[in-house]
């Protein structure tokens, strides 16, 4: 490999020669068979235990490994991401069936623990998971492919180019050998360049809507979450959480607790308070026993932090400017202005945050639902004072992300209980303990402003967001990044103008630390920004007396970015069949945002019965680039639709005597079966041959298309969320 | 207290705090991960099953009511290694995203399709008041009527 592509692949976090040293370390066999059946606990369960099965060749605690090929011929591929709904391992095995020359059943995905496999450093979100390994998995499993081929053509004494590969097996005339056969006969691998990637005519699974990979374990209940794991003598920790904003803890009175059943021992800390009993019920019930002293500084209410968040107030940077808008917007006079708000949003995952742990001696395991588990890795280590060595992350499945898990305090906390007592640990939260523990999506406030000149176009636009903290908040910030754009680069996603024929125009973000945490919630910035400039941007067209969607098209420009806005934009007005009018009593709306990279169009159908919004459908336009797996773009638009619905009709959370509230499902109010939309149409074009973003992008305009439908039903502005109809 | 009921057609008999909630006791006691902790609250679902057929959220209901009641959960939704139609149709539309609610979802749905065979929308948003994350609540419609006409069409018992 010549050195300059070796740079390239650092800047991009990746080291070509690292991945494929590593690779030759994990080509190993699994002995033994029934390789569908043995899930990810039973395989942990079996290492624990020390049983023969499994074994690796390769010397298990070296990092890296990608892809096992067993003896019956399947290949187990170690993702580095971890699945949490949004179908990376799917796409991820579509990208490595097609180059390895396997079928879609041969291949079998499994996270990757921190010591036997790659686990990404920066984790799994920002919608990043199959772009950013589109390239390197493809070039790992190529590789992988070739060098099979050159071992079977050593052990079958044939020329490397009479080979011809299918479904895992060479073949060279009348010889066959398949993976699982080649590999067992190996003892050393060379390692060859990277080989030419096929064409994208010549995949067979990448493009196609091939049904998830994890679909049967979802469907019969597969014990495959980090709540369902457990280990053998373990016992079950509860750890004391405030319920007020800002509280720490000081001390506790344990002495009731001590008494209550099933109690084996109570673990103070300087930081927090845990007990660890015989079952969950005993541990939980021990907990409510403690008589715990907190320290609040401040009993908060909600008026309190939405006076905090207010442009104008906190740290302004401008993200943008074209032009010189703020000179022409200076004065008042033919200037319009506008004022957006977003509430405080839980994550409200269904599956709890919290972790199995096993700290014993100088090493440390715990099996987690993490989006981070380097993060999670080190955390540990720091907190028990050992190596980031020592620890053992092996993440599973995801009761959902969206971004709650990338603060990991729960894997700490059931490893300090672990230790404590020289058994493992699974503690977890409950549900008002995940309500006011979030990490919540910050409140929003958005100030606009623009100017239209005689002829109805925009001369100047101004969108101005201040919000809690996103990424600042979160530990996937590097300082450097900070530190150079001194804003809040999550906060004001979304919140950049797309629209690039005005001639002047300026973004400014305002930020502002609130007394919860708060950091990322899937899309981060994208569902408040896009609802307050594409509320704004339909006001101008009523102002200027133009179609909406054709207003926006006239604010475009025919640059590759802005043709692939335009094409989704009008690909969703034919699509719908848009309709300014209210007809039978139902008024579309349309919204359009730009998020990754990926342009989504929506078009919402909506009307208004006993005073409560109805979506009838909704028509989706997504631009992502080339489309791994149509279906599961599919599945994250309408899942993304319906959140979206959830997040912008009913979602808030409260502050109240120092709490935030709801702190259950129900009086937090979510969209359920009956407020999803009996039609969704998603439209998916392709102007690229790389995947982009999906799992995001999607949330973005809904809020606004129901808005902007609402206005056209009613003549009123809601300028709110959650909407109110009345 | 002692306690004996059938889950998943096998006997059980158990020591356990009477007041322990049936989840808690399938998870933990008994093994079966296929029925989910959402909220211990019964305000989400993520824990529903059947006990005598009806559908339960099991995290609020006391294991002393189970005495004598036939229990099913998940992983006994299916019979002789054939996918329940419910399960079937949740493959065939792809329903699952993160996957954890939905064991609840079909265990609901289940049970509402042995009472009402064929439901219309309004009766799917009357009886299916779950809660999921991911919102796959299009795709679950779809696949609801889809096991109807599974069942409908089938012989299966």
């Amino acid at each position: 490999m010549n050195e300059e592509n070796l740079i390239v692949k650092k800047k991009k976090g990746f080291s070509r020669r690292k991945f494929l040293v590593r690779s030759s370390i994990g080509v190993g066999v699994i002995l033994g068979t029934g390789f569908l059946t043995r899930g990810l606990f039973k395989r942990f369960a079996a290492r624990l235990v020390n049983t023969s099965e499994p074994v690796y060749l390769g010397n298990i605690d070296d990092p890296g490994m990608w892809f096992e090929i067993t003896i019956d011929n399947h290949i187990i591929l170690h993702s580095p991401k971890v699945e949490m709904g949004q179908g990376t391992f799917t796409g991820l095995a579509q990208i490595a069936a097609d180059e390895l020359e396997v079928t879609m059943s041969q291949i079998q995905v499994v996270h990757a623990a921190t010591t036997s496999g790659n686990v990404d450093g920066f984790g799994t979100g920002g919608s990043t998971s199959i772009a950013g390994l589109w390239n390197p998995l493809r070039e790992l499993a190529a590789t992988m492919r070739e060098m099979l081929k050159n071992e079977a053509a050593k052990q079958l004494g044939i020329d490397v180019s009479e080979l011809v590969v299918t479904n895992g097996t060479i073949t060279a005339g009348n010889q066959s050998r398949t993976y699982g056969e080649i590999v067992k006969e190996v003892h050393e691998w060379t390692i060859p360049d990277v080989p030419p990637l096929k064409k994208l005519k010549d995949y067979k699974f990448i493009g196609k809507p091939v049904p998830r990979v994890d679909l049967l374990d979802k469907v019969i209940g597969s014990p495959i979450f980090g709540m369902d794991a457990s280990m053998p003598d373990m016992l079950y920790g509860a750890v004391s959480r405030p319920t007020k904003i800002g509280a720490t803890y000081v001390d506790s009175d344990t002495s009731k607790a001590e008494k209550m059943p099933g109690v084996v021992k109570i673990v103070k800390e300087p930081d927090f308070v845990g007990v660890i009993a015989t079952s969950r019920m005993e541990a939980e019930n021990a907990k409510n026993a403690l008589n715990v002293t907190w320290k609040t500084e401040k009993n908060w209410e909600y008026q309190e932090i939405e006076d905090m968040i207010r442009v104008g107030k906190g740290d302004p940077t401008v993200i943008q400017r074209e032009g010189n808008s703020s000179k022409l917007l200076k004065s008042e006079d033919g200037v319009i202005i506008s004022e957006y708000k977003s509430p405080i949003g839980a994550h409200a995952q269904i599956e709890p945050n919290g972790a199995v742990a096993d700290v014993e001696g100088d090493k440390a395991t715990i099996i987690i639902s993490t989006q981070v588990a380097d993060i999670t890795r080190k955390e540990v280590a720091k907190r028990l004072g050992m190596d980031k060595e020592q620890v053992v992350i092996q993440p599973t499945f995801l009761g959902g992300g969206f971004g709650r898990r990338l603060h990991t305090p729960n894997a700490i906390q059931a490893a300090v209980l672990s230790r404590s007592v020289g058994k493992p640990v699974k503690c977890f939260y409950n549900r008002q303990e995940e309500f006011q523990n979030d990490t919540f999506r910050p409140p929003t406030h958005h100030v606009l402003k623009a100017k239209l000149n005689d002829e109805g176009k925009i001369d100047a636009f101004e969108h101005n967001v201040s919000s809690g903290d996103v990424m600042y908040g979160s530990a996937l910030l590097p300082g450097i990044v900070g530190t150079i754009l001194g804003s809040d680069v999550g906060a004001w996603r979304g919140g950049m103008i797309q629209y690039s024929k005005i001639p002047n125009y300026e973004a400014i973000s305002w930020r502002v630390k609130l007394p919860f945490a708060t950091s990322w919630w899937r899309s981060l910035g994208l569902l408040a920004n896009t609802f307050a400039i594409e509320g704004f941007m339909d006001e101008l067209a009523v102002t200027a007396n133009k179609d909406p969607i054709q207003f926006r098209l006239d604010h475009i420009q025919n640059d590759e970015r802005g043709n692939r806005l335009i094409e989704v934009i009008k690909t969703a007005r034919d699509k719908a069949g848009w309709n300014d009018q209210v007809i039978n009593g139902k008024a579309m709306g349309f919204a359009a945002s730009t998020d990754a990279n990926t342009p989504v169009a929506q078009i919402a159908e909506v009307s208004i019965k006993n005073n409560a919004i109805k979506i009838h459908k909704v028509t989706c336009v997504i631009d992502p680039g080339l489309a791994v797996n149509p279906d599961q773009i599919r599945a994250q638009c309408e899942g993304c639709i319906i959140m979206g619905i959830s997040a912008s009709m009913f979602e808030k959370m409260n502050v109240r005597d120092g709490q935030l509230e709801p702190i259950i499902y129900g009086p937090y109010k979510m969209a359920l079966m009956k407020h999803a939309p009996k039609e969704i149409d998603v439209v998916i074009l392709e102007s690229s041959e790389t995947p982009g973003a999906v799992g995001e992008p999607p949330i973005g305009p809904i809020g606004a298309a129901i808005a902007n439908a609402l206005f056209r039903l009613t003549g009123k502005r809601l300028r709110e969320m959650p909407l109110k109809p009345g | 207290m002692k306690i004996t009921f059938k889950i998943n057609g096998s006997e059980k008999t158990l020591e356990v705090d009477e007041n322990t909630p049936l989840l808690w006791v399938i998870r933990d006691t008994l093994d079966l991960k296929g029925t989910k902790f959402g909220c211990g609250k019964a305000a989400c679902g993520a824990c529903t099953l059947h006990v005598d057929g009806e559908a339960v959220r099991s995290c609020s209901f006391p294991i002393k009511f189970a005495e004598g009641k036939e229990i099913t959960t998940i992983e006994g939704l299916s019979h002789n290694g054939k996918l329940h139609p419910v399960q079937q149709a949740w493959m065939e539309e792809v329903v699952p995203q993160c996957g954890y609610c939905q064991p609840g979802f079909m265990m609901a749905t289940a049970a509402m399709l042995e009472k009402n065979p064929a439901p219309t929308d309004d009766d799917i948003d009357t009886a299916i008041l779950n809660v999921c994350r991911c919102a796959t609540y299009y795709r679950m419609r779809k696949a609801i009527h889809r096991a109807a006409s599974i069942m409908d069409e089938s012989t299966y018992q």
